[in-house]
């Protein structure tokens, strides 16, 4: 299996910590992501170190019994560590606080907390076996203060920080699950619900267990001017993804991961199968808005991208892995300090072993080893794996850091030796067109909301964030056509064919071509002589207007004279570019056209008469001279009053030259009233 | 002004009289250099309609045109004698290729009125035939002839003299009789294309089907669209695509109109398993795809004669009212899978008639041509309704179809462009002109007249009764307007034509 065959990998620098053993207890706050070491209790020292710290906080703190859980709160202000099933303790780390110790016992009586939850800087969550209570802690008095409680039966819980949301797991079978919701001091019920479990023989009591729950949200939207109160659209879609075994008893040829969309308002609801094939242990991560599923006994992993197209049967959609299962990138832990010194062959790391533990969204960690990874999806392998081109098109473009590999798969397409067929390339294209029309017009609307003055009234009016899978035309001509209609052996049917399939693709959208792709068009086609062709395109205006196109077809002319008409015809189109065609019809020596043509759009009294009568006189055509001399006589006249040019106008020369032709008595004599 | 309150002789037509329209009275083509000696002429003479004539009437015809043609080069050595009026009829000369001449003979129009006696006096009417109408329509009978055959110089190469006379006489003899000499006009002069007018969105849309179309089946070198007779696209140069067009829209569609019409050859597929629905249909080459022994014979054409002198078979495909021309490779050395070699000389599937039998050559195979049926019928069947339903909201919004007080004919020599609300449709016998021929005659007189000059200018013309002619010409673009308006003075017809400009020309530069 070559290199770029994996496309999952551990991240190259994972936290790295000291391995959990008997005296040093390892634990992990998925809401912070960090890692605690906690030795001897916390007497000999505790370091906290997370994804993005560079420096790790180091502590130490009196042992008073076996840590059970420790947290910071949101922003490493204030500590706390759970010693006993009644109490939690807190210790604050904000400067100029008393860093003494307080402690909060459970208010239900009889109750043990199974954990607790931060979910702001200042506010926190037991969770008991008989309900959660909903705290504020006060650091400056060091106290906290009831904000509100539930009273329910819980078996086991879980959090999911990105969407503050709290699962308990209810009922003897512990498949009814309630989720709470937490946003600043409140605490909102949401609608329970519960999780088919699969049919089990008789004699075992099936109930769900932790373990085959997860909670991730996906598909955080960046632009959005409706909806704000939906968490749907901040925060993403929240889901609760369910590991269903295999049942001996059902006809399911393997295992599959169940899907709940848990909606702010509404009824949770089964949405999403992914069928795995397979049976034996699972873990969950969630990358990169993908689902993964890792298969220890396999030591494989398989993705599934739920925006796929999937098998509908009328409730959840099911779907198979978007590619086949393979490895986790082999892993060399990386040596550092006096390791590296001693100069010691990396050691290979053990994948998918039994001791990691996996959290959401993409984070696993091997505590035996000290290590702590965020899992990545590595894009580029992906494109050989998936030859359906439209296919992988709608993969590459739900992914963040999809711009570069998406135009390398274009340039592909387009290369002599994997050249894609047409059909093939103008799917890839509409559906580029189709992200990037979705973002011109959040931007339009951002910008007419804007001018009409909502910005103020409603804090939620965001500017559309541009997201990776915007490539515009830009973009495309940059990295893709440009060099594409430079290559000499590509026949140039194709070439033009691409070119044309952008343009019809652009215009299918309703956006705008640019001038530059128009200009690729000409260029190829007077390349290769097809002037013919050329001017079709723009007989049926599929080169839009402009000035630079009217400008570059003038250009042409001496290679093909209909480019001349083209030219005219287009600047006459424009309406904004009178002035060019004078110019262009005085440097044709047509002299009369011009001057009709001013006059036939109401522009004769501003011309210069100077420059109409140098054009006339360098006809050599003294009739021509005369009547355009005598028409600017006669507009002096009705202008001034009087049939001479004045001194600004420096027509002493043409004056003269007049005279010199046609005589003294032939100057228009000044009529009086 | 020209030719000021022309056409006099309007009114009824008396009813003793009778009117005999021009007639091609012959048609020869020669080469002096082939017969130099006395006693050779014959040898000069390369094809004579009618084949009747005698041979010394022949020879002595063709000497009097070699004459005439070499006496005038005497005063104008570039450009000889073009035609020549006699009472009764006139000559048009053509020299296509170095020293191959054309000569063409049409009658003048006559009249035949019963004089006081009773006897019949005929008149001939000399003055009515323009020049350039049949000037052009004989280079047009070359171009027909070498679209099909390629150049006389190429047959000499091919087979000598005998050849060459081979195919003279093969195509002529047709296509003579398909010249309607008396329902030429300034068309023909012209030789304009009809554009059909399109959205960009759909223009684009055909563009992307004919070159997926040109991808999928990779033989085809060229590729033309049509529809409603109009065309859309053409891969072909210029000057090729003017005479393709001419064949296509005056001999090859109309023809098939009439089965159309008929109900025959009902071309939906529905029995075909596996086949999409569709309503493409060959009009070269194969009629009935399920029959085992279709012919797959396609017409020739020879397209580029000038430079890279390319042999070509022509596949017309239609879907309703789109059709499409597919050009792929004909020349005898090219291989390619798709084609198979056979020497059969079976009889010719509607190929046309101006197209001879070629002799042992490669062609299309059935199995390509069921191919091209599969992938073209179904996308051209979308593509022609998608097209017809965006004519239709064009002709919507451009409002309603009242019937204008006038009348024009426009054509742009930069692209053949050419428009004309005067003529009717085409159909295969005569293009029908709604207005008088007196009037039709004064614009081929303006026309003459632009020839003239290179400037440009605006000629306007009080015809009969009630009728202004206008003619405006503006940079290698050409309009002709009949207006009939009651009591219209010049400044009035002016501001109409003005008016006119600014509706139906707004997108182009045309000087007022």
């Amino acid at each position: 299996m070559g290199e770029e065959d994996y496309y999952l990998e551990l991240c190259e620098r994972p936290v790295q910590f000291e391995k959990a053993n008997p005296v040093n207890c390892v634990f992990f706050d998925e809401a912070n992501k960090q890692v605690f070491a906690v030795r001897s209790g916390g007497a000999t020292g505790v370091v906290v170190k997370g994804p993005d710290d560079r420096n790790p906080i180091s502590f130490r703190m009196d042992d008073k019994g076996e840590v059970k859980c420790i947290k910071f709160s949101l922003e490493n202000k204030i500590l706390a560590v759970q010693r006993t099933s009644k109490t939690v303790d807190f210790c604050n780390f904000i400067p100029d606080n008393s860093q003494l110790e307080y402690t909060q016992e459970c208010k239900t009586k009889n109750a043990n907390i199974l954990g607790f939850c931060w979910t702001s800087s200042t506010e926190i969550v037991f969770i008991t076996d008989q309900g959660i209570e909903f705290y504020q802690v006060l650091p400056e008095k060091r106290s906290l203060k009831l904000l509100k409680s539930h009273n329910l039966n819980v078996n086991w819980y879980m959090y999911c920080p990105e969407s503050a949301v709290i699962l308990l797991s209810t009922t003897v079978l512990e498949n009814v699950l309630q989720p709470f919701h937490f946003r600043a001091g409140t605490m909102s019920k949401l609608p329970k619900f519960e999780i088919e479990l699969p049919a089990a023989p008789k004699s075992t009591k099936p109930s769900l267990s932790e373990r085959d729950i997860a909670m991730a949200t996906m598909f955080k939207r960046f632009s959005c001017l409706s909806l704000p109160s939906s968490w749907d659209y901040r925060y993403g879609q929240l889901y609760v993804l369910f590991l269903r075994h295999h049942s001996r008893t059902s006809n399911s040829t393997g295992a599959e991961v169940v899907l709940y969309h848990l909606p702010r308002e509404g009824a949770c609801k089964k949405m999403h199968i992914l069928k795995l094939n397979r049976t034996g242990k699972f873990a969950l991560n969630v990358v990169d808005n993908l689902v993964v599923v890792h298969h220890q006994d396999t030591e494989t992993s398989v993705i599934f991208d739920i925006k796929l197209r999937g098998e509908f049967d009328g409730s959840v959609t099911f779907h198979h892995p978007v590619l086949p299962a393979r490895s986790i990138q082999p892993y060399q832990i990386p040596i550092t300090g006096p390791a590296a010194v001693t100069s010691q062959s990396p050691v290979p790391c053990k994948l998918y072993s039994s001791s990691w533990i996996v959290f959401q969204p993409d984070i696993i960690i091997s505590a035996s080893q000290g290590y702590l990874w965020n899992l990545q999806v590595k894009l580029e392998p992906i494109v050989n794996l998936l030859p359906d081109k439209g296919r992988l098109m709608d993969f590459l473009l739900q992914r963040k850091e999809c711009k570069m590999v998406i135009l390398s798969v274009c340039s592909q397409m387009l290369s002599e030796s994997d050249r894609a067929s047409l059909p093939v390339i103008a799917t890839v294209f509409d559906k580029l067109n189709h992200e990037y029309k979705k973002y011109l017009d959040a931007e339009q609307s951002y910008a007419m909301a804007v001018e009409a003055g909502q910005s103020r009234s409603s804090p939620l009016l965001k500017r559309p964030v541009r997201t990776q899978a915007v490539l515009d035309q830009s973009d495309v001509y940059t990295h893709v056509l440009s060099a594409f209609v430079e290559k000499k052996e590509m026949p140039h049917k194709f070439v033009i064919a691409v070119l044309m399939e952008y343009i019809r693709s652009l215009n299918q959208f309703q956006i705008a071509v640019q001038h530059y792709l128009h200009e690729l068009v000409i260029k190829t086609l007077v390349q290769h002589n097809l002037f013919y062709m050329l001017h079709q395109f723009l007989q049926y205006h599929v080169l839009s207007d402009s000035k630079p196109l009217a400008c570059l077809l003038l250009s042409l002319e001496s290679f093909y004279p209909p480019a001349h008409q083209l030219s005219l015809d287009m600047l006459k189109r424009l309406s904004t570019a009178n002035d060019e065609i004078v110019e262009v019809l005085l440097s044709k020596h047509q002299v009369l056209a011009a001057l009709r043509f001013i006059r036939g759009i109401g522009g004769h009294d501003n011309i210069s008469a100077r420059k109409f009568l140098d054009a006339a006189k360098q006809t050599e055509d003294n009739m021509l001279f005369y009547t355009i001399f005598r028409f600017f006589e006669q507009r002096n006249q009705r202008l001034r009053g009087s049939p001479n040019f004045t001194p600004g106008e420096h027509c002493e020369e043409h004056v003269a030259f007049f005279k010199q032709i046609f005589g003294d008595q032939a100057l228009m004599r000044p009529t009086t009233f | 002004m020209a030719a000021a309150a022309a056409g006099a002789g309007s009114g009824p037509w008396a009813a003793q009289e009778k009117q005999f329209p021009p007639a091609l009275l012959s048609f020869f083509i020669y080469n002096p250099r082939f017969g130099p000696r006395e006693g050779q002429e014959e040898n000069k003479i390369l094809f004579y309609h009618p084949n009747e004539v005698e041979k010394n009437e022949k020879i002595r015809n063709v000497g009097l045109c070699e004459a005439i043609v070499q006496f005038t080069r005497t005063f104008s050595p570039s450009k000889p004698a073009k035609s020549l009026h006699t009472q009764k009829n006139r000559q048009f000369f053509n020299e296509p290729e170095e020293n191959f001449w054309m000569v063409m003979v049409v009658r003048n129009p006559i009249i035949e009125k019963q004089s006081k006696d009773g006897k019949p006096v005929i008149e001939y009417q000399e003055e009515e035939l323009l020049d350039k109408v049949y000037s052009s329509v004989l280079r047009q009978c070359y171009s027909m002839y070498k679209l099909f055959n390629g150049t006389f110089l190429k047959a000499m190469e091919d087979g000598g003299v005998k050849l060459l006379k081979e195919r003279l006489e093969k195509f002529f003899h047709r296509y003579l009789q398909t010249l309607h000499l008396q329902s030429c006009d300034l068309l023909d002069i012209f030789g304009g294309i009809s554009f059909f007018p399109l959205d960009k969105m759909t223009y684009l849309k055909i563009q992307s089907f004919i070159n997926r179309m040109e991808e999928s089946l990779n033989i085809v070198k060229y590729t033309a669209f049509l529809y409603n007779d109009q065309l859309i696209w053409s891969g072909l140069e210029q000057d090729d695509m003017r005479i393709l067009y001419k064949y296509l829209t005056t001999s090859l569609f109309p023809r098939h109109i009439e089965p159309e019409l008929a109900g025959r050859d009902s071309p939906i597929r529905a029995e075909m398993p596996g086949n999409l629905q569709h309503y493409g249909r060959f009009l070269t080459g194969p009629l009935n795809l399920n029959d085992p022994d279709a012919k797959c014979r396609f017409p020739k054409i020879f397209v580029n004669t000038d430079d890279t002198y390319e042999e070509l078979h022509l596949i017309v495909y239609k879907a309703m009212s789109a059709a499409v021309c597919f050009m792929i490779d004909g020349g005898p050395v090219k291989f390619s899978f798709e084609y198979c070699c056979s020497a059969s000389h079976s009889k010719m599937n509607l190929t046309g008639i101006f197209c001879h039998d070629l002799p042992a050559s490669v062609h299309p195979t059935l199995d390509f041509c069921r191919r091209l049926d599969s992938i073209v019928g179904p996308q051209l069947t979308v593509l022609a309704s998608d097209i017809c339903e965006q004519f239709n909201i064009n002709k919507r919004m451009s409002g309603s179809e009242k019937e204008p007080q006038f009348k024009f004919i426009y054509f742009n020599h930069m692209n053949l462009a050419e428009k004309s609300t005067v003529h009717m449709r085409k159909t295969p016998s005569v293009s029908l002109t709604s207005v008088h021929p007196d009037l039709m005659k004064i614009l081929g007189d303006i026309n003459s007249d632009f020839t003239r000059v290179d400037e440009d200018e605006e000629i306007i013309v009080k015809a009969m009764s009630d009728y202004w002619v206008v003619g405006k010409k503006s940079d290698r673009r050409e309009l002709y307007v009949i207006l009939n308006q009651k009591n219209a003075n010049l400044i009035e017809v002016n501001e109409e034509v003005k008016k006119l400009c600014a509706t139906q020309f707004n997108n182009i530069f045309f000087l007022d």
